[in-house]
């Protein structure tokens, strides 16, 4: 699975990695960022897409699989 | 408790925060300015001696409230994380730029907003220049603009600029230190306490609603995505409502009173400058307490940053006048930028164009 690393990232610079992996590739991707409302905006964007995303809690944030 | 996840509810925080800065209109602070980042954080700078312009010098409940109601709202949902460490002081400067453009224009984004509603003209003109602002922001920000990883940090820094901003209130309640305007700007202001609450609620629900005025313009450019400017739109529905029901809607340019000058090409360089620095800044002057409430350091220096441009704005004569009646002759006097204002705000937009192409994005796949 692809990984995209956003933590720590100021908005809107994970939604445009995320954005950037999705064309890149069919398959999943992992996004991890730091902040709730980073979550929210990546669970969002791939709702947008027509994309399932599940959400994790990890030791520093969060993990976003978008399927 | 989510009001960021449905366009109705983005609607009503924008509406409740449209109430809020109504009500601190019709009870006390000057009529188009309401609700202003920057002017309040210049008063406040003013109220520590940080400058000596006596008109504008008033310790607004208002800001406090706004981190305080970031901060107490975010560590009671978990959404508080103490982060730091992304280009600080890059950070520190584009806090002087939202400051010191947006003195030049006379309003930080939301004060735009707020003028917009009440008829003035000139905000509609320097709209023009803040969206230009933004697109090229999001132009570096496609080209790989970035300042880099925050990283996780003691607590306790995070706690560092609500704790100074409840001194701020402490000595205002409490002692005669701080400087208070007698007259101007500065002396209108409604009761503290109704100011520090209409703060607080503000910034619980910003920091819920994600509120960004650079940021909806963004989105909108960037992805096509509409949710923030239904915030803007819910808090401009309620300000011309208002304004309309108390006779406060004036469409107009020259109108004295009201806090504006016509010098249009300087009201949008101004406002280009600070929507180009609040894209580099991940945010608004508002988004920046926001996020200093909620953990960031890096936000909290964007903030010391504002507090440093307004007091440089208001020694070095760089803030604009606004159109005004000669209290003798009663003769229409029109506002205007200073020379050194001008300059500022080119040498503003050189430096943002400096750190959009020299700050790029390395790595984060």
């Amino acid at each position: 699975m692809r990984i995209v690393d956003a933590r720590g990232l100021s908005c809107p610079e994970p939604v445009m990695l995320t954005e950037d992996a999705l064309r890149e590739g069919k398959g999943p991707v992992k996004v991890l960022v730091t902040e709730p409302h980073q979550r929210m905006n990546i669970e969002k964007y791939a709702k947008d897409h027509g994309r399932k995303a599940v959400s994790e809690k990890t030791e520093d944030g969060f993990a976003v699989v978008i399927e | 408790m989510n009001l960021s996840d449905s366009k109705k509810k983005l609607a009503l925080a924008g509406i409740i925060c449209g109430v809020v800065a109504a009500c601190l209109a019709y009870f006390g602070n000057p009529a188009n300015m309401a609700f202003c980042i920057a002017c309040f954080i210049r008063d406040t700078a003013g109220a520590l001696g940080l400058h000596s312009t006596e008109t504008v010098q008033y310790a607004r409940p208002e800001i406090l409230g706004l981190v305080l109601g970031a901060f107490i709202i975010s560590v009671a949902t978990k959404e508080y994380r103490s982060m730091a460490g992304s280009s600080p002081m890059v950070r520190f400067v584009l806090g002087m730029i939202l400051a010191i453009g947006s003195l030049v224009f006379l309003g930080c984004p939301l004060r735009m907003i707020i003028r917009m509603s009440a008829g003035d003209l000139n905000a509609w003109v320097a709209l023009i220049g803040f969206i230009l602002g933004v697109g090229t922001g999001v132009i570096a920000l496609k080209k790989g603009f970035s300042l880099g990883r925050a990283h996780a940090a003691n607590r306790m820094n995070g706690y560092v600029l609500p704790v100074l901003m409840a001194g701020i209130l402490v000595l205002a309640l409490a002692t005669t230190l701080l400087k208070s305007s007698e007259s101007g700007p500065g002396s209108m202001h409604a009761p503290i306490l109704m100011s520090l609450a209409g703060g607080l609620i503000f910034g619980a629900v910003a920091q819920k609603s994600r509120m960004c005025f650079a940021g909806s313009i963004r989105d909108v450019i960037l992805m096509r995505n509409f949710d923030l400017l239904t915030i803007i739109g819910g808090l401009f529905v309620v300000m011309l409502v208002f304004n309309i029901a108390t006779g406060r809607f004036n469409a107009a340019f020259e109108t004295p009173g009201i806090i504006a000058h016509s010098e249009h090409l300087w009201n949008i360089l101004g406002m280009y400058a600070v929507g180009f620095a609040a894209v580099l800044a991940g945010g608004c002057p508002l988004r920046q307490l926001i996020l200093a409430g909620q953990g960031s350091s890096d936000s909290a220096v964007t903030v010391l940053g504002m507090f440093a441009g307004a007091a440089l704005a208001h020694n070095f004569g760089l803030a604009a006048s606004a159109t005004a009646v000669n209290a003798e002759t009663q003769e229409v006097v029109a506002g205007s930028v200073p020379l050194y204002g001008k300059a500022a705000v080119i040498i503003c937009i050189v430096v943002c164009f400096l750190i959009a192409f020299l700050n790029k994005r390395n790595e984060g796949k």
